[in-house]
């Protein structure tokens, strides 16, 4: 998924009050429109409908129904076996402990990383900036042969804590891109106030900028979590057991398995799925004012 | 994002950044920030600059990830250029750059129009919410998730030929993924539901910091809605259609997750991409020195879209301002 973040202030403009000034839409051609579009957003929800109309359904009933028919019963013995086969419970831990320590640590690194190159503008700090914005375009594909061979070596393999610090470093490349632009127009005189009352940088950080960089810091660590558990090339290669695994990873590995029916995938794709729904629904409003618009301050 | 800017930040002169009236902070000066920058340093090489250097160097090797590695220069490279799947793994790039890029901004701008223009304005505001949800939903789920259901939705007795029987279109039946003809274009189509939500919800972010008075002026010069479209609302969000397009090309040049559940690259390759054909040489053919040898190549390709990009972003911005 490819987002950019921006400082949300700019995202929360008020709409204006509209003039009636578009006489072109006035009438049918709205109503057109909305239908259009309407039928648009039904059509992106197809798949849903079908996971949800497969997922209660038997195999036996599939079979004879086929992929459209309405379930005959409520059946809910494919979600359970999904549920137990995958120990699920352990797979949601795994996703939660990664994507959770990700989120945290990969916020507190950018933090600091951007506080010394935009407050603190140290030298170079336009050439470290760029490093930091190629490195959250490289391909996983350069980093991961030597990340596995060295893990292997020294025993992280196949832990969570592997994947754990491999992602705080790729998503803080792009948290301190995004914070150093930030801080680099954070009010002076706040910091030289504080400075005057006999802070040192340390407190500075912590009494100053941390607390009015809070709201961006939030929805920096909301991406963070979502990024990170939805990640799938580094969590399949780094963990091949089942009590490490992430859900994405768990889901995939069972694919094509042939006690995988089509219930049972489409089972085990809406008990995947439904971590990410709710976090969509939770933080819908923090996402719509983040997603934005980034280009300009 | 306007680069040049926030990557310089604006000048400030020196002296009033360091207000210092004791002689111990003007010792530590600008200096001490850098103990700031140590933490992420460190794990910057460690997990980034090391392994990008570990793997150009395995590039030029050949090794099957046990014992050492034998140096063999630039032997992986001569057979990578004569290596049909390696060239038809890049073509497929461009397919996945229309179906990721292209078509979602085209759409992107034409619904986020729609949305923003027309239904928030002459309906609800919630129902242009609720209806860019819709779009926007498939960008919140693990994409590998997304891809198994597309997988099995595009299966010969999967969901859609079920759907194409059903409204009497039965003739049409298909294995869409299986079948080297449609499978790309059927992986395309997939790419395009998955990516679609991203630019509409920038585009309509965008929309909101264009001035209405913008419109009212050039409404009263008698100009339509399509004029108005295309002289204010495309001039006026180009930084945003920069970002989107920057971030959309890189993605579909790195694309793996989608690839790896609906077809594993096949059928007959015509599907595969670099990233899966790297990740496939590495870890079931065992030839890391060969694989390392395509994620270089991909990653070369990457820094120079990004560098034209953001150099192109640059140019434009300084002829806006007049520079």
């Amino acid at each position: 998924m490819t987002v950019t973040l921006t400082p949300a202030e700019n995202a929360v403009t008020p709409r204006r009050p509209q003039p009636a000034r578009d006489r072109h839409h006035r009438g049918a051609s709205r109503w057109i429109v909305l239908v259009l579009v309407t039928l648009g957003a039904l059509a992106m929800l197809v798949p849903f409908v079908f996971m949800l109309l497969n997922a209660f359904k038997s195999p036996g009933d599939y079979s004879t129904g086929g992929p459209l028919s309405w379930p005959t019963e409520f059946y809910t013995k494919g979600l359970r076996n999904y549920w137990t086969q995958v120990d699920f419970p352990l797979k949601l831990w795994n996703s939660a402990l990664i994507a959770g320590s990700v989120a945290v640590l990969g916020v507190i690194v950018s933090l600091l990383n951007a506080y010394a190159l935009g407050i603190g503008r140290v030298r170079g700090r336009l050439w470290i900036v760029g490093l930091f914005l190629l490195a959250n375009m490289l391909p996983q594909e350069s980093l991961i042969y030597p990340l596995y061979y060295v893990a292997k070596q020294i025993g992280l393999y196949n832990t969570q804590l592997s994947v754990i610090i491999i992602f705080t470093v790729i998503q803080s490349a792009f948290g301190t891109y995004l914070l150093a632009s930030v801080l680099g127009t954070f009010p002076r005189s706040l910091l030289e106030a504080a400075a005057l009352d006999g802070a040192g940088k340390w407190k500075i950080l912590w009494r100053v900028v941390f607390p009015n960089l809070r709201p961006t810091l939030a929805v920096l660590l909301i991406f963070f979590f979502i990024w990170t558990w939805n990640e799938f090339l580094i969590p399949l290669v780094m963990l091949i057991d089942n009590s490490t695994q992430t859900i994405p990873v768990a889901l995939a590995s069972l694919q094509g398995d042939r006690l995988m029916d089509a219930p049972t995938t489409n089972a085990g794709a809406l008990i995947s799925l439904v971590p990410a729904i709710l976090f969509f629904l939770i933080f819908q409003r923090t996402l719509s004012r983040g997603i934005t618009a980034g280009a300009e301050k | 994002m306007a680069l040049s800017e926030t990557v310089a930040g604006p000048e400030r002169p020196a002296t009033s950044t360091e207000p210092t009236p004791t002689g111990r902070k003007r010792r530590s000066g600008n200096a001490g920030y850098w103990l700031y920058l140590l933490p992420g340093a460190v794990l910057f090489i460690l997990v980034i600059g090391a392994p990008l250097v570990g793997t150009v160097y395995l590039s030029l090797t050949k090794w099957s990830g046990v014992g050492d590695p034998t140096f063999i220069g630039l032997e992986n490279y001569r057979n990578l250029f004569q290596d049909e799947i390696f060239w038809t793994s890049f073509k497929n790039t461009l397919a996945m750059i229309v179906a990721m890029v292209v078509v979602p901004t085209l759409l992107g701008l034409v619904l986020a129009a729609a949305l923003f223009d027309v239904i928030g304005r002459k309906f609800k505001p919630r129902t242009a919410a609720a209806l860019r949800a819709a779009f926007y939903l498939p960008q919140v789920l693990p994409v590998v998730v997304a891809g198994i259901v597309w997988g099995w939705i595009l299966r010969p007795d999967g969901a859609f030929n079920s759907l194409l029987d059903a409204v009497g279109l039965g003739a049409l039946r298909h294995d869409w993924l299986g079948d080297p003809n449609t499978a790309m274009p059927s992986v395309m189509a997939v790419m395009i539901w998955v990516q679609i939500g991203y630019p509409v919800v920038v585009f309509m972010a965008a929309l909101q910091r264009v001035d209405p008075e913008l419109y009212e002026a050039a409404e009263v010069d008698g100009a339509n809605w399509f004029r108005r479209f295309r002289a204010i609302t495309l001039a006026q969000i180009r930084p945003e259609t920069f970002v989107v397009a920057l971030t959309c090309t890189i993605a579909a040049l790195k694309v793996f997750g989608p690839v790896f559940a609906l077809t594993r690259g096949g059928p007959e390759n015509t599907t595969n991409v670099p990233s899966y054909f790297a990740y496939y040489t590495f870890f079931k053919k065992l030839q890391v020195g060969y694989g390392s040898a395509i994620s270089t190549v991909l990653t070369l390709i990457i820094i120079v879209v990004a560098v034209v990009f953001i150099w192109l972003q640059y140019r434009n911005e300084r002829q806006d301002r007049g520079v």
